[in-house]
């Protein structure tokens, strides 16, 4: 499966914007981080570099997943689902008789569900975990016959396996599209690129126009203002990278809100989860590690909607 | 080499940080006790050491589980580098073999409550313990809260799962003057349950 294509001048000029835009960041963080002294401004810088720092990851994971090939990019991709998932169940208080549930999601589900990626059987891809393992998991727990919150036990583990691997493993589905001409996996540069900027740029008009609170009880920095505006940008952003994907301008820009859409309701939906767990973020809670969820959570609800998308307008 | 090994696998699946809140890392000889609610506690609390303590600090372990098998043996000996002890009957004095560590001035790491627990929070602490507080007053006392390893690799399973744990480190207890043996097992008992 190792079959090194030639460097096409599109990726590299994709290279070069996305280094240019990540040192230009890494560069701003930096003088930031040296002119802030509010603590709510250190806080924001902190936030950035975070972000900052996982991109560096990102961009580093893609050229390798674009040179090596599929394999990397689903393992690659596998490890950050057993990432999340672990960060995902250690929050969340199963019961220790849950272990047989838990043991099947980790080892079974994470590496089938890759597996079956690897193999290209996008049938069973859709299935497995909405109807196997949603059916399964229940089984394991009950064979230990405790009922003590049987049904939100369970849930918490079909829901762990759904957003962790189910959901993230839509990424790298793109990857099995046959698109004509097009080469997938920019794609995947597609969505995640939209997601992330999406993100950040959300944060950052939030901060500097924000005023309406979406939900201020599940997540302060959420604004209707950075909404729109930092929803706007990135989807200006996507509707300028139209040229590496099958979509014309317009089908582009409408993909692209779709994901922003998608992503904005993704970081709400995981942010009233995490608090419902009494958490603020991911990683906080596991001393030392996480936060993998933290940048995943837009991604969660992105890459699903993006695939189905795609595989029904626009694959043979 | 092995030691490397099952650090990592450590690391990659239950993470297993330490966080020193009331004391912290130190060579000075010291008994840290804490619940148990694993196998993995051992390897837990010794992987949440910095790696210089790693090396000093011994593991007391069951001679029945950490003595059967070959590599079971080789871990607890060579790697944790493990002070075993019998259980069950046998010697007359199940304490002797701590007290020889202590008194060639190692640390060591002992369970208290004698066998694993299904619940998070500790059981009742048997006595050995004050029998050591009482005859090493100069050794200091460390309670331990390991968290989440009751989920990660529960008594009576197969293999660990992927949750991570941690383990926190609290401010030393010792044994007052005089103080009976029911009131300072109960206080060191709840000085490990205040971390958890």
């Amino acid at each position: 499966m190792i079959d090194l294509p030639a460097i096409e001048p599109m990726m590299l000029w994709l290279y070069a914007g996305v280094l240019g835009l990540l040192i230009v960041a890494s560069l701003t963080a930096f003088f930031l981080a040296r002119s802030v002294t509010t603590d709510s401004g250190h806080e924001t810088v902190r936030n950035l570099n975070a972000r900052i720092k996982a991109w560096w990851v990102m961009v580093l994971v893609f050229a390798l997943a674009f040179v090596v090939g599929k394999g990397l990019t689903l393992v690659l991709f596998g490890l950050v689902s057993f990432y999340c998932l672990r960060e995902f169940l250690s929050l969340t208080p199963t019961h220790p008789r849950d272990h047989a549930a838990i043991a099947a999601a980790f080892y079974l589900f994470v590496p089938l569900q890759y597996w079956l990626l690897w193999i290209d059987w996008q049938a069973m891809l859709t299935i497995l975990i909405p109807v196997y393992a949603f059916l399964l998991l229940p089984v394991l727990s009950v064979l230990w016959g405790i009922t003590d919150d049987f049904l939100a036990r369970t849930a918490k583990i079909q829901w762990g396996l759904m957003l962790a691997v189910f959901c993230v493993s839509h990424a790298p589905a793109l990857l099995l599209l046959d698109l004509g001409p097009h080469r997938p996996i920019y794609l995947l540069f597609f969505l995640i690129t939209v997601v992330q900027l999406s993100d950040v740029l959300q944060y950052t008009v939030g901060k500097l126009f924000g005023r309406t609170k979406v939900a201020p009880h599940v997540s302060p920095s959420k604004t209707v203002e950075g909404l729109v505006g930092g929803g706007l940008l990135a989807v200006l952003v996507g509707t300028g990278l139209w040229w590496i994907t099958p979509f014309s301008p317009l089908e582009a820009a409408g993909m692209a809100a779709a994901i922003v859409l998608a992503g904005f309701f993704g970081g709400l939906v995981l942010s009233a989860v995490k608090r419902s767990l009494g958490a603020k973020d991911w990683g906080a809670m596991i001393e030392g590690h996480g936060g993998a969820l933290d940048r995943m959570d837009s991604v969660t609800f992105a890459a699903p909607i993006f695939y189905h998308l795609v595989n029904y307008f626009f694959a043979r | 080499m092995i030691a490397a090994i099952i650090l990592g696998l450590t690391r990659f699946l239950v993470g297993g940080t330490g966080l020193w809140i009331g004391c912290a890392p130190s060579t000075r000889q010291r008994i840290y006790f804490a619940n148990h609610s694993s196998h993995l506690d051992t390897i837990i609390l010794w992987a949440a050491m910095p790696p210089d303590l790693r090396r000093r600090v011994r593991p007391v372990a069951a001679a029945d589980y950490w003595g059967k098998g070959k590599l079971q043996r080789y871990i607890a000996l060579k790697v944790l580098n493990a002070v075993l002890v019998e259980r069950k009957g046998g010697s007359s004095n199940p304490l002797q073999p701590l007290q020889e560590a202590l008194r060639a001035g190692d640390s060591l790491i002992i369970f208290p409550e004698g066998t694993r627990g299904l619940e998070r929070l500790p059981g009742s602490f048997k006595s050995g313990l004050y029998h050591l507080a009482r005859e090493f007053p100069e050794v200091e006392l460390v309670p331990v809260f390991l968290d989440n390893l009751r989920r990660a690799f529960p008594k009576g399973s197969l293999v660990p799962v992927p949750i991570s744990c941690v383990a926190r480190f609290g401010a030393p207890v010792s044994l007052a003057e005089g103080e009976p043996k029911a009131e300072f097992l109960e206080r060191a008992r709840a000085a490990v349950e205040a971390l958890a």
